[in-house]
């Protein structure tokens, strides 16, 4: 293995990477699985005019939310803002643009485009103000519409585990958007929380194979956040 | 008198069979897990890439690695499986969930559905809502039969459609409505209604016409 993939933090392993005008994927659903450490940098690094692909927009203080308020985001592509009231506020003031996208269909687009597939047709809304425009086709007595393969110039994701080689592992539900944004970025860059040594991770339970990581980051501290506790009493 | 909340959501609970995978939407919709039969065996998804979604954690035992598609913490079961986001939809775009509960703005007799944007109102997103109205194989409606005193369920929904021809059963406080034929209208038929609600009552609350089922059960 020639490459080295290893970067000391983050801002060292966006730093020539980085530029104004650019679209950058970023893996995680709600606060969970989110790439903190690289926003951080991105953030730190002054970029602006960003269009920004990912399910949600973070919260004021966190994830995404950072971007927002330091108006780096010129565009956002997500499926859901809710929790974001800088987000609304912007939007309002139309400083803001938004692309909504069910939820399956971003999904779908993001594997399409790591996979190379330009295009593809869905049910998913079809009927609907987002078939507008697009072109729609009956297949077996149904109508689908046609989505979209999405690419990014750069994928920002957070893994539970990674060897040197890139190859990736994620833990529960921290998995969500990071697997197929890892695949559909030109540079595919990596935080995560345990650097392993080569071998250690059983090849069976690889999730993202190395080729589709560039650049990985070990954290040195790892800061995750609730967003909704709930728990129930003890019997 | 009509159902409450949780009544409303036992009797979503009797669309559950035995073996069926189950997508629940937020709010009455997740009250739905409380009242699955003794015996049954039933798997919930959540669409943020998890099956087998078990209850809200002991306090103490949180993990911010492990959040349903609502954001709150949740627990394994011994059946549990974790993906990614195109598998988890992979699954409800493919037709492999069986039921999809939800919530709702508006429905039509058509079986159109109304549920992610109000014009002039900040717009939130719709979410997984329509990959889930047109992927699973049955969706039911969980929703208050009015809304500040108007109608939801209509002859056409006003706003703007999470999905077309897409709603096979609603239920409300009121009743339970069976929506015949998909995508055409003339279909709606009150299959169920709540102890001491009268038919006239459910007309007077309603813009859609509906049929009244022969042999219409009256809850106990």
């Amino acid at each position: 293995m020639a490459v080295n993939k290893i970067y000391q933090d983050s801002v060292a392993a966006l730093a020539d990477v980085l530029k104004d005008d650019m679209t950058i994927m970023s893996g995680g659903f709600g606060l969970c699985g989110i790439p903190d450490a690289l926003i951080e940098a991105i953030r730190d690094s002054g970029v602006k005019g960003l269009t920004i692909i990912s399910n949600n927009a973070g919260i004021d203080d966190a994830g995404l939310g950072l971007l927002l308020q330091t108006r780096q985001v010129r565009k956002m592509i997500s499926s859901y803002v809710g929790e974001n009231a800088t987000f609304a506020k912007q939007f309002l003031a139309g400083e803001l643009e938004i692309e909504f996208n069910p939820q399956g269909t971003l999904a779908e687009r993001i594997r399409a485009g790591g996979a190379g597939i330009p295009a593809f047709f869905t049910a998913t809304g079809a009927g609907t103000q987002i078939a507008e425009g697009k072109v729609q086709q009956e297949f077996d007595g149904r109508l689908y519409v046609q989505e979209r393969g999405l690419r990014a110039d750069l994928a920002i994701v957070h893994a539970w585990k990674a060897d040197p080689e890139g190859n990736l592992v994620y833990r529960k539900t921290a998995r969500n958007f990071n697997p197929i944004m890892a695949t559909a970025g030109e540079i595919t860059v990596a935080q995560v929380e345990h650097l392993v040594e080569l071998g250690s991770i059983d090849p069976d339970h690889i999730v993202t194979a190395g080729i589709f990581v560039n650049r990985i980051v070990p954290l040195q501290t790892v800061n995750k956040r609730i967003e909704q506790r709930t728990v129930r009493p003890r019997a | 008198m009509p159902w409450t909340r949780d009544q409303m959501a036992a009797r979503a609970a009797q669309e559950l069979r035995d073996g069926f995978y189950c997508n629940l939407g937020i709010g009455i919709p997740t009250l739905v897990a409380n009242h699955v039969p003794p015996g049954m065996s039933i798997q919930f998804q959540s669409e943020n890439g998890m099956l087998g979604m078990g209850p809200f954690p002991f306090e103490g035992e949180e993990d911010a690695d492990l959040i349903n598609a609502g954001k709150q913490t949740v627990t394994e079961l011994p059946t549990t499986s974790f993906f990614d986001s195109a598998a988890s939809f992979a699954m409800i775009r493919g037709g492999h969930i069986d039921i999809s509960i939800l919530g709702a703005l508006q429905v039509a007799e058509n079986g159109d559905l109304a549920n992610w944007m109000i014009p002039g109102k900040m717009v939130k997103g719709m979410g997984g809502a329509m990959d889930l109205v047109a992927g699973v194989r049955r969706v039911v409606v969980l929703m208050e039969h009015t809304a500040g005193g108007k109608p939801k369920l209509l002859k056409r929904c006003t706003l703007p459609l999470t999905g077309a021809g897409v709603i096979d059963l609603v239920i409300t406080e009121l009743g339970v409505f069976e929506v015949a034929h998909k995508g055409r209208d003339g279909g709606l038929r009150l299959v169920d209604i709540a102890p001491g609600v009268t038919v006239e009552e459910i007309r007077e609350k309603t813009e859609a016409p509906f049929t009244v089922a022969e042999g219409l059960k009256v809850a106990a």
